[in-house]
């Protein structure tokens, strides 16, 4: 039993191993790649001078209020959507033609019409978590099987993206200024722990998920 | 029925350009100010504009030849890797579950790391949206050769088939629904990644072009890239249904 729960780690962390031995074996010179050890003290350093907690603070405020604004309009859109038959076919055309604006290519209209900073990165969270929301409760008011399931895929974490592209804020901002001070081990580590809050996060909207929509949810995590 | 069906769907189509007509009456009284909010006609005519002159015809062209790109070297590798892990037990019980915990990783995360590698080039935008793009994938596909119908595998086993032949023959058709499901998704992603990597490196596309008209305030321009960038991806994923619909029709006739 002991054994299987730990084959899965076994790739991963003899891949670590050899890319630490191999990158001392070399004496790895590079603008991109840092052994392990490098990038852990690299993380270990900006958790200790809270540089990264700062980052995360501000990433997960953006994401958490970009998720609870487009998650309220969402939900009152599916759950009118769901009750009114005839208001869901009316607003089928608009739905279709609004939906499949990738977030992103709001950005620059955000950043016109509110500068950078908070607001703007709120608004372009909210966008992207209106739509499965809208989908996921106008099915769990009707009490269907969802067809498309793409929620935790749209909840993961739209704003480092945002503060990559453009907002100097948070984790994304941190990450790019790492990348152009040529501080590989610092990126990478930068990197580790977007993945682990991504991790986080999505296990939590997972456990959320269960609990707010029961089944209908459990069918879509599977994809 | 069907004639109901089309009244509905123009009664909806009349919705949206009640919708239009109000973004127009906005606009007009200048409720909002015109340099964040151009109306309809201003950015109908920008869009015709820059039709006109070839502007935006290079630059649609140029988002598109980043998303094929990298959606069809994602699919390729995805499908491929995703048969590997997904034909074998070993691989499915050492592999797949470090791949199960790198999904949450929001993929633009990788774009700095990215840039410090290849630089702000077309390679650097083609290896991150093929990244981005692999793993809905790479996944789907794993999860389609897990759930092939037991029975099938033995049958193989009896006919002695050999391993390529069960996943030509067996798996990748049974998968087939997982995979362009998969697919489907990954097209969003690598329109998505096109144009952060577009803004971010200067590449010649929708997403630079959105940049551009956001900085000199052009909002006509800006929202006539706007509404491309959502025609692009309006386009792409009914041409997406319309194939799986297309390449699935033998399922559902044997169903």
């Amino acid at each position: 039993m002991t054994l299987d729960r730990a084959k899965p780690l076994l790739l991963p962390i003899s891949a670590l191993l050899a890319f630490e031995g191999w990158a001392r074996a070399t004496h790895l010179q590079s603008d991109s790649l840092a052994p392990p050890s490098e990038i852990v003290a690299a993380l270990a350093g900006a958790l200790a001078d809270h540089s990264i907690l700062a980052a995360t603070r501000d990433t997960l405020f953006a994401t958490f209020a970009g998720l609870a604004i487009g998650s309220l309009i969402g939900l009152a859109l599916g759950i009118a959507f769901g009750i009114s038959d005839t208001l869901d076919r009316l607003m089928e055309v608009t739905v279709e033609a609004v939906r499949p604006v990738p977030s992103i290519a709001l950005l620059p209209i955000a950043l016109i019409a509110l500068g950078f900073g908070y607001r703007m990165e709120i608004v372009i969270v909210a966008f992207a978590c209106i739509w499965p929301i809208l989908i996921l409760s106008r099915a769990a008011v009707r009490s269907v099987e969802p067809r498309l399931m793409e929620v935790s895929r749209a909840l993961r974490l739209p704003a480092v993206t945002v503060e990559i592209a453009i907002n100097p804020l948070g984790l994304g901002a941190g990450i790019m200024l790492a990348q152009q001070a040529l501080r590989p081990d610092l990126m990478l580590a930068y990197l580790v722990w977007i993945g682990a809050i991504g991790y986080a996060l999505n296990m939590l909207l997972t456990v959320a998920q269960r609990r707010l929509f029961g089944r209908a949810a459990l069918s879509g995590d599977s994809l | 029925m069907k004639g109901g069906a089309i009244i509905w769907r123009a009664a909806s189509f009349a919705v949206a350009a009640g919708f239009i007509a109000l973004w127009q009456l906005v606009a007009n009284w200048k409720l909002v100010s015109p340099v964040f909010l151009p109306g309809p006609d201003r950015a109908w005519a920008s869009l015709l504009r820059g039709f006109s002159s070839g502007d935006l015809w290079s630059k649609l062209i140029g988002t598109l030849e980043h998303m094929a790109y990298g959606w069809l070297a994602a699919s390729i590798a995805g499908i491929a890797i995703g048969a590997m892990i997904g034909s074998s037990r070993p691989m499915r019980t050492y592999v797949a579950p470090s791949l199960e915990f790198l999904r949450p990783l929001p993929v633009s995360a990788i774009i700095p790391v990215a840039i410090a590698a290849f630089g702000l080039t077309q390679g650097m935008a083609l290896f991150v949206i093929a990244f981005g793009a692999i793993w809905p994938i790479m996944l789907a596909t794993i999860h389609g050769f897990a759930a092939v119908e037991p029975l099938l595998y033995e049958v193989a086993r009896s006919l002695q088939m050999s391993r390529l032949a069960v996943i030509f023959k067996i798996a990748l058709p049974s998968a087939s629904p997982d995979i362009l499901a998969g697919m489907r998704l990954s097209l969003t992603v690598a329109l998505i990644l096109s144009v952060v990597c577009e803004i971010l490196a200067g590449l010649d596309g929708l997403g630079h072009w959105v940049l551009l008209s956001a900085r000199a305030f052009r909002s006509a321009d800006l929202f006539a890239g706007v509404i491309l960038l959502g025609v692009t991806g309006y386009v792409t994923s009914v041409a997406m249904s319309l194939a799986e619909r297309r390449l699935l029709a033998w399922q559902a006739s044997q169903r």
